[in-house]
């Protein structure tokens, strides 16, 4: 008896021992998933995590790809903050934010709202809404740049009928912004509404059958019902737009260059100018460990502020 | 009657009987459509109509139709002479590119994370999940400067595709669309395979990639379109003419092009892709409605 329990505690000990052991980790398969996992960790290790980490590195060193690099502490990020081109970008690249928010927070909103209630023919107007946003950029830029040629443009055209204009659009400093934001708006309002289409979905209609029943009419409905319902992803929405137009590049680059009278020059402009005119690749990560840092603070701060009218 | 009251959304059965909704209802559909219309199709129809006129006319009477006849010539000269065929074949082999790499990287990593759950998935998911949250200016730099020359191995990729695609592969929401989906497999039918006898490598090849082919779809689609429409990456890795893809190319050529030969080029270049959205909508906007559903 004193034996056969002894035996067992033996037989345990030793399961134990094996299903830790190398041996039995292999024959269940352990080194399989190492294998089915390589293709994810290395890409990720290579092209998201090493860089993120060699980003912070590099912004600490002076490295123009030809002397050797060099641990230069804080001098990146005193030069940056000190160029006198600095101020402003960042006046313009929050300039380019709140035009976008303007124009282009409203017109998805109603949008979705709207076709949420055409059961029949949603599927129509949201195909074409959403088609300019599958126009490459780069080929809806050289387009409406021709649109908004000063002489012979599509839209000084359109507002010659009713006697306006001509406008020097992207020639001239104040219209430039508005001019690109307008542009940008267009290529990107029908990604928004189809988001917020997908949530609209999951508003309950029992909802708007108890206000009805209180006496709510269609706009009250709107308002006390539909919108608080989809705010959670509303404020989401806004916060990856806000994070989005503080990283536009493609757009000042491809219209104006920045330019005219350095009115469209963002943040990204002067990054992409250090690393890839100047050759400055130490300033230029400095410049955008900053911006990044100030976008991570910007969601916490957007976070801890919302957060309160999210959850009511 | 039953369905639509079943149906009912902001406004109701009732709402509709009312002769104010029953007449502005229409009408802002009309105008809203007019709108959409307008907006969506209008510029689409400009670069035909472009695209099939001489310069003079575009620049004299933008919007007239034709005044010196349909220039059908303009799309075969601008094939040959902006050489968009090449452009849009080295657009075509960047996308296929990026697709493969992408469907392999966030299968496998999402069999992993979600299937064989190993202790360190956790870990992994995380890491993942992080990089969503992280602005992507941050590694712009450092990732021209690591296809320069890659870590340990110290290859250089500039100016070869592989420089689009590996770094295509590495996208956290793909992954997580992906392992999503696979979590919603029901676990009784995993365990069955693996009863049967199925390795890991059957239970991914012959049970989990057949059961997601929608999903794979999705990703396949939002994948093309994606790296259909890059323009600053390819930009920095790609500078030898001959490799660029179209969207890279196009600004380039558009300061020496004739007008309309620039129009009849942009034209062939939203072609595809929007070909394909028409073709394959129903897939399309579901998958971005999911993107906002992953971001919640």
């Amino acid at each position: 008896m004193a034996l056969l329990t002894r035996s067992a505690t033996i037989a345990t000990s030793e399961t134990e021992r094996s299903r830790r052991s190398p041996a039995n980790w292999l024959r269940s398969g352990g080194l399989s998933a190492v294998v089915f996992a390589l293709p994810l960790v290395l890409t990720f290790l290579y092209f998201s995590w090493g860089p993120i980490v060699r980003g912070l590195v590099l912004s600490f060193q002076k490295n123009n790809l030809v002397t050797t690099p060099e641990w230069v502490g804080m001098a990146n990020f005193s030069y940056v903050l000190t160029d006198p081109q600095l101020p402003q970008a960042t006046i313009n690249t929050l300039y380019f934010a709140l035009l976008a928010l303007v124009f282009g927070f409203p017109v998805p909103l109603f949008l979705a709202v709207f076709i949420s209630e055409l059961r029949k023919t949603g599927w129509l107007y949201n195909v074409i809404s959403y088609l300019p946003a599958v126009v490459p950029p780069v080929v809806a830029i050289l387009l409406w740049k021709y649109f908004y040629d000063p002489g012979s443009g599509v839209f000084n055209a359109i507002l010659g009928w009713v006697g306006l204009g001509p406008y020097a659009w992207l020639n001239s400093p104040h219209l430039a912004m508005p001019a690109i934001v307008l542009e940008a708006t267009w290529a990107g309002a029908g990604a928004t509404s189809i988001i917020y289409l997908a949530a609209l979905t999951g508003v309950r209609n029992e909802l708007y059958e108890a206000a009805e029943l209180d006496g709510a009419g269609i706009w009250r409905r709107v308002w006390h019902v539909t919108i608080p319902q989809i705010r959670g992803i509303i404020l989401i929405m806004m916060l990856l737009q806000l994070i989005g137009t503080f990283q536009v590049f493609t757009e000042p680059f491809l219209f104006t260059g920045g330019g005219p009278d350095n009115a469209t020059t963002t943040i990204l402009l002067l990054i992409y100018r250090y690393a890839f005119i100047n050759g400055d690749f130490g300033a230029a990560t400095a410049l955008s460990v900053l911006l990044a840092l100030v976008l991570c603070v910007l969601s916490v701060v957007y976070h801890l502020l919302t957060r309160r009218w999210s959850t009511t | 009657m039953t369905a639509e009251a079943q149906e009912r959304g902001i406004i109701s059965a009732m709402d509709r009987r009312r002769p104010l909704v029953q007449y502005a209802l229409p009408v802002i559909q009309v105008l809203l459509f007019i709108g959409v219309v307008i907006a969506g199709v209008g510029p689409l129809l400009w670069l035909v109509k472009s695209g099939l006129s001489t310069s003079q006319d575009i620049i004299r009477g933008p919007m007239e139709l034709w005044p010196s006849g349909i220039q059908w010539h303009n799309v075969p000269d601008a094939w040959t002479q902006v050489q968009i065929g090449s452009y849009l074949g080295n657009t075509a082999i960047i996308a296929i590119g990026s697709l493969l790499s992408t469907l392999f990287v966030c299968t496998t990593g999402a069999f992993v994370l979600s299937v064989l759950r190993p202790k360190w998935g956790p870990l992994i998911t995380g890491a993942v999940l992080a990089t969503l949250f992280l602005p992507g200016v941050i590694s712009l730099v450092p990732l021209y400067l690591t296809i320069l020359k890659m870590p340990v191995f110290g290859w250089n990729l500039q100016n070869t595709f592989w420089a689009v695609w590996l770094p295509q592969a590495a996208g956290a929401f793909n992954i997580l669309v992906m392992k999503r989906y696979f979590d919603a497999i029901p676990r009784e039918l995993i365990e069955a395979a693996r009863i049967d006898g199925a390795s890991n490598l059957r239970l991914f090849t012959a049970l989990i990639v057949p059961m997601s082919k929608p999903i794979i779809g999705v990703v396949a689609l939002l994948t093309v379109i994606g790296s259909w429409k890059d323009y600053l990456w390819p930009l920095l890795v790609l500078p030898d003419p001959k490799l660029q893809p179209i969207s890279v190319a196009l600004p380039r050529v558009a300061k020496t092009t004739d007008l309309s030969l620039q129009m009849s080029a942009l034209f062939l270049a939203v072609l595809i892709p929007v070909v394909l959205f028409l073709i394959f909508q129903k897939q399309f906007l579901r998958g971005v409605g999911m993107s906002g559903g992953i971001k919640d």
